[in-house]
């Protein structure tokens, strides 16, 4: 039974530029494999499709048991030109939370 | 040997009172106040141009008046890039601040990020890969320095050093390996003070900013959140804490969020000092509020410096109106249509759209421009609606203002020249 990602893991959002970065973590690490499993570029890269715009890489982090995505917004994505409300897309990271992932 | 170096601030608009802490009862040797973002450089060069005067951070002023004081009784010395557009007239106010407290504490001014004459206009922005001269008319270029261009006003003597753009990290890796006797030149060293530095430089995002989520991620006392310090070892290990009774916590997980925050590539985290690698770090908690880092490897630093690059990107204008009650969100479509068919004999392409939940929301409706009485007729258009739209629609705001864009490219470090100059009481001298 999937459940919202919010369940096994946190996430916090920065900004570089026109990219998003988006650091996963489970709240237990011994959940670490099951997002690793679940939490893929394409899967992020398809939830957040109305804010991200390009590619979508990840770095696993096994020492820090975290996952760290890094996300082209599109070359008109500044902080100061972006036509969105949030020009930094710091709530990239909540609006991940409601992904579903299968535990 | 351990140094205590603590974090006073970690965006130009932060709070006061956890500095004020900090240094009263903090046994800091070293504060760091970073206040400056890519664009607030931007914005600083440009009412410099309006007023010579003017450019460095604003809220300098009022935060070095509460600040000073402190530091100066109880010995700590302070690094920030308060000095933004106009480090030397910063640092002149901060020189009449201490002479006015009867300190005759040494002031530096690290000068010579600003390399907008040095710039080739040729050169591609990173972002959009095309020439920087293409984008607009380029109003400000600033390298990031590194600590190498700290440590010559600290060897100088200096107790408050006012920089402009300098890479966040270094503004503590500077003050750290000159307490510790590191040579910058060695890339675990550098890769060490880099650590702590990334960790500190946003302030309150280590200890339970930025983080609190009710019922998964509960944050105590946060309204009087305390910002963090690190005691950082000879050997490059640290443990960072919180001063007791402040609000806030720092654990594994505060400490995990923001150690890769903006983090775009965890194996080489390139600033001016070095390329860092977090793939060996370790979190480990001694205790409530204690959490020791180890682990930062380096690699040698990158050969050529950032740039950021300020333009001028026209205008923009934000524009919302309420709509609340049964159908609010069709009433809120139907009045961004509206707006829509009403400017499209314009040249405007505004991005419209219905914020909110289904009975309570906001049409917003923004657009950018070079054309500012269009973005006026935009704003005016949303205004209109009061009495030419849907019914119910109510709590107009609009903003229109002056937009500085901010692209990135590369500048050899051959043609970047950084100095100090040390503003003693009552006369200036250069350093370097």
């Amino acid at each position: 039974m999937p459940v919202p990602l919010r369940e096994l893991a946190h996430c916090r959002a920065g900004d570089k530029g026109n990219l998003a970065t988006l650091s996963v973590f489970p709240h237990d690490d011994a959940d670490f494999a099951v997002l690793v499993r679940e939490v893929t570029a394409r899967r992020v890269r398809e939830h957040l499709a109305a804010w991200v715009g390009g590619e979508v890489v990840r770095h696993e982090l096994p020492n820090l048991c975290a996952l760290q995505f890094v996300c082209e917004r599109g070359a008109d994505a500044g902080v100061t030109t972006s036509l969105e409300l949030d020009t930094h897309g710091k709530t990239l990271g909540t609006l991940l939370l409601s992904l579903p992932v299968d535990p | 040997m351990t140094t205590r170096i603590g974090s006073g601030a970690g965006f130009a608009g932060d709070r006061v009172e956890p500095a004020e802490d900090l240094l009263a009862r903090g046994g800091l040797d070293d504060l760091v106040l970073e206040c400056l973002a890519e664009r607030t450089i931007a914005l600083g060069q440009q009412r410099r141009l309006a007023d010579p005067v003017a450019g460095y951070d604003r809220r300098l002023p009022s935060r070095f008046a509460r600040l000073l004081p402190l530091a100066v009784e109880h010995g700590v010395r302070v690094v920030t890039n308060m000095g933004a557009a106009n480090p030397l007239e910063g640092g002149r106010v901060t020189r009449g601040l201490l002479d006015s407290l009867g300190s005759t504490a040494a002031v530096a001014v690290v000068t010579g990020d600003d390399v907008l004459a040095e710039l080739d206009l040729d050169a591609p922005a990173w972002e959009t890969g095309r020439p920087l001269r293409e984008h607009g008319e380029i109003v400000s270029a600033n390298a990031y320095l590194g600590a190498d261009a700290i440590l010559p006003a600290l060897d100088a003597g200096a107790r408050v050093v006012l920089t402009g753009r300098v890479a966040d990290p270094s503004l503590f890796l500077a003050p750290l390996a000159h307490r510790l006797g590191w040579d910058l030149a060695d890339p675990s060293a550098a890769a060490a003070g880099t650590l702590v530095g990334h960790l500190l430089e946003c302030a309150g995002q280590l200890t339970g900013g930025y983080f609190a989520d009710p019922g998964r991620k509960d944050v105590p006392g946060l309204a009087r959140l305390g910002f963090p310090f690190a005691d950082v070892e000879s050997d490059g290990s640290a443990t960072f804490g919180k001063l007791p009774g402040t609000g806030g916590m720092l654990n594994r997980a505060t400490v995990r969020e923001q150690l890769l925050y903006e983090i775009t590539d965890p194996g080489a985290y390139r600033t001016p000092d070095v390329s860092l690698d977090l793939f060996g770090v370790g979190l480990d908690e001694r205790g409530p509020d204690r959490v020791r880092v180890t682990g930062a490897r380096g690699r040698a630093r990158p050969d050529e410096l950032k740039v950021s690059v300020g333009y001028r990107a026209g205008s923009k204008v934000e524009a919302e109106i309420s709509y609340a009650g049964p159908g609010a969100h069709a009433r809120a479509a139907l009045a961004g249509e509206i707006v829509a068919q009403r400017l499209s004999g314009t040249a405007l392409r505004p991005r419209v759209e219905v914020r909110g939940g289904p009975e309570d929301c906001r049409l917003r409706v923004a657009a950018t421009s070079h054309d500012v009485a269009l973005l006026e007729l935009a704003g005016d258009e949303v205004e209109a609606l009061y009495t030419n739209g849907p019914a119910g629609g109510g709590g107009v705001r609009v903003h229109l203002g002056e937009v500085v864009g901010i692209v990135s490219t590369l500048i050899p470090r051959a043609r970047v020249r950084a100095g100090v100059t040390i503003l003693e009481a009552g006369r200036a001298r250069t350093a370097s």
